[in-house]
């Protein structure tokens, strides 16, 4: 509907030293794997990523499918930030991460954050940050397409 | 008065039918006028619009921020990614 979302995929991202994109916007399924393998380096011990998945209830209703819409160009400048501050707060190795627009479905993943560090507990910190920065700041909104074939856009009145 | 476009996303894009809004204001104008205008426009969207951010070029701004000519102007609902 916004001609500002109907992008090529992948829509734009921020690329490390070796050109792999450590922030992007996709339209295509999140490959964790690859991602977790980007933010290895030979000095970090640790590595967590996180994942979002598509839950199938909330409350007493079914969903049946998300779809993902986001201010793109503002949210990668968002992303890009809270990849900076989690850059200046913690001695990570690297930081990635991805979110998906478009429709999922149940069990699809909706986000990713990989962060590596030096330990454990910088790296799950920092990751943990991550993600939850992303979901209070980042322009990205869901719309719920129930089971009872009704939908509606997600707007919580306080963070989830 | 000079045409100042407007961003809507989701729920906001829903009730006023369309993804850019074009307001007629006098310049200099403020976030907050935008707010104004938009709720004279769209008298409906109130609830949620109070509970929206603005944010100018890719940044959020309070209602005192001043809003220039080339300014783009988007109203961030609360989101809901993750």
């Amino acid at each position: 509907m916004n001609a500002r979302v109907e992008f090529d995929n992948p829509v734009g991202m921020l690329a490390n030293d070796n050109n792999e994109p450590m922030i992007l916007l996709t339209r295509m399924p999140i490959d964790d794997a690859t991602l977790t393998q980007q933010v290895r380096r030979p000095g970090c011990g640790a590595v967590v990523t996180f994942l979002g998945t598509v839950r199938d209830i909330t409350g007493e209703r079914v969903t049946v499918a998300l779809d993902y819409d986001a201010y793109a160009g503002m949210a990668e400048s968002k992303l890009a930030e809270i990849e900076a501050d989690v850059r200046a707060r913690w001695p990570v190795g690297d930081v990635a991460m991805v979110h998906r627009l478009g429709r999922l479905e149940v069990g699809d993943i909706s986000v990713a954050v990989a962060v590596s560090a030096p330990h454990r507990v910088d790296a799950f910190d920092a990751c943990r940050h991550a993600i939850d920065r992303l979901k209070e700041l980042v322009p990205i909104w869901k719309k719920e397409n129930w089971a009872d074939g009704t939908s509606e856009w997600v707007h919580p009145a306080k963070a989830e | 008065m000079h045409p100042i476009r407007v961003l809507v996303f989701a729920r906001l894009r829903e009730l006023v039918g369309r993804d850019v809004v074009s307001l007629e204001l006098p310049l200099p104008c403020t976030v907050g006028d935008v707010r104004t205008t938009m709720i004279e426009e769209f008298p409906e969207i109130e609830p949620l619009l109070s509970r929206s951010r603005v944010a100018i070029n890719d940044e959020f701004a309070p209602d005192a921020a001043a809003v220039t000519a080339d300014d783009e102007i988007a109203i961030i609902p609360p989101v809901s990614g993750g």
